[in-house]
């Protein structure tokens, strides 16, 4: 009887830790892939307002299109100048996107909640951003990607879909292993 | 050993409460996993309290509808507000969007779709009742069945004991008296 009553108590219990421990364990920033991942990403048509420096420089008030990137890997990059954490990843960005001069990748910064006057101010403390960054009115864009907060880093194929998503400040590492593979993968085919 | 009963039934009582309450409150356990990051989101400047002012309602039926699926939909920068309640810039835009989705003839099913598509179903602040998430639904009630029948089980189980225990202790005793008043009379 007590066996039973050991077991039958055991059958209950056991699950119901797993399943807490399982809750517990996870990263409560950690919220899994993204829904667009492997899926094609929205477009935009956004205005440019910071426009970059020598050769990857676009004149402010140009329009990107996403369509017109497409064979072409992007790199997306939303930031704002009120976020601390968008400090950390500035001049990585920057200086990775130097190096990718003469590739077929694109990067663009996506002003999110914020204002042209702010943003460049805010670029010109930073000693410049080497890519362009363009305006988002009323965060369309950056609800259409799923945005939770900033920075958020999104690397699209060449195809024009969603690959990958970094939230938090993005890394050199992470920048190079994804654009490398994104541009191999293009070469592939 | 009476003691010993009381805790226990003290602690499987707190235990079967606890364990309903948490399987009951999955919103509560899932806001937790609100990223941090949005604590940089939540510093709302004056331009963006104005940009993100509510326009003035104009179609209150529209406006009714707007709530209503508002109401359902997380904010993704707090911990377990609607887009509805939240004051936050980037709830107000996701409002707006509703409004402006519902304007241009989608159903609140669409809008609530196309949310879905772009955070996931975490995005509902009520899971859907389908699949694994019926477990949800399920459990709270089947623990607070299982627990009263259980609490009910054993409280059943000691008062009759005790009782039953009395009663024999009662007669034992009087078998006693009446073997020793035999005893004495026949002395």
């Amino acid at each position: 009887m007590n066996r039973t009553r050991a077991f039958l108590g055991m059958l209950i219990a056991i699950p119901l830790i797993w399943l807490f421990a399982r809750g517990m364990g996870r990263d409560p920033r950690d919220l899994g892939p993204s829904p667009l991942a492997g899926r094609e990403a929205p477009g935009f048509k956004l205005a440019v307002f910071a426009p970059g420096q020598e050769t990857l420089a676009r004149p402010a008030g140009d329009t990107v299109r996403l369509e017109s990137l497409k064979g072409q890997v992007v790199v997306l990059n939303f930031w704002a100048s009120w976020c601390l954490a968008c400090r950390d990843e500035h001049e990585i960005l920057s200086e990775v996107a130097r190096l990718y001069v003469g590739k077929p990748v694109h990067f663009l910064g996506v002003l999110y909640n914020d204002d042209a006057a702010s943003g460049n101010k805010w670029i010109a403390e930073m000693g410049g951003q080497s890519y362009p960054s363009v305006l988002d009115p009323g965060a369309r864009t950056a609800i259409d990607y799923g945005l939770y907060g900033v920075p958020e880093t999104f690397f699209l194929d060449a195809n024009g879909r969603v690959a990958f998503k970094n939230t938090g400040p993005v890394t050199a590492t992470v920048l190079h292993r994804v654009v490398d593979s994104l541009i191999a993968a293009a070469a592939a085919k | 050993m009476t003691r010993v009963r009381s805790v226990f039934a003290a602690l499987s009582l707190a235990l079967t409460l606890a364990l309903s309450l948490a399987v009951a409150m999955p919103r509560a356990l899932v806001a937790q996993q609100a990223p941090a990051a949005p604590r940089d989101t939540l510093v709302v400047t004056p331009e963006g309290l104005r940009a993100g002012a509510p326009t003035k309602a104009t179609d209150p039926a529209l406006e009714a509808r707007t709530s209503a699926v508002a109401s359902g939909l997380r904010c993704p920068v707090c911990q377990g507000l609607s887009i509805q309640d939240s004051p936050s810039e980037l709830a107000q835009q996701m409002r707006s969007l509703v409004r402006d989705q519902l304007a241009a003839g989608k159903t609140d099913e669409e809008v609530r779709a196309y949310f879905i598509s772009k955070y996931g179903e975490w995005i509902l602040l009520e899971p859907k009742a389908s699949g694994f998430n019926l477990l949800v639904y399920a459990l709270p009630v089947l623990l607070v069945v299982g627990g009263l029948g259980f609490i009910i089980t054993l409280v059943r189980r000691w008062t009759v004991a005790p009782a039953l225990g009395d009663a024999s202790d009662a007669s034992d005793a009087s078998d006693r008296d009446a073997a020793d008043g035999g005893e004495n009379s026949t002395t």
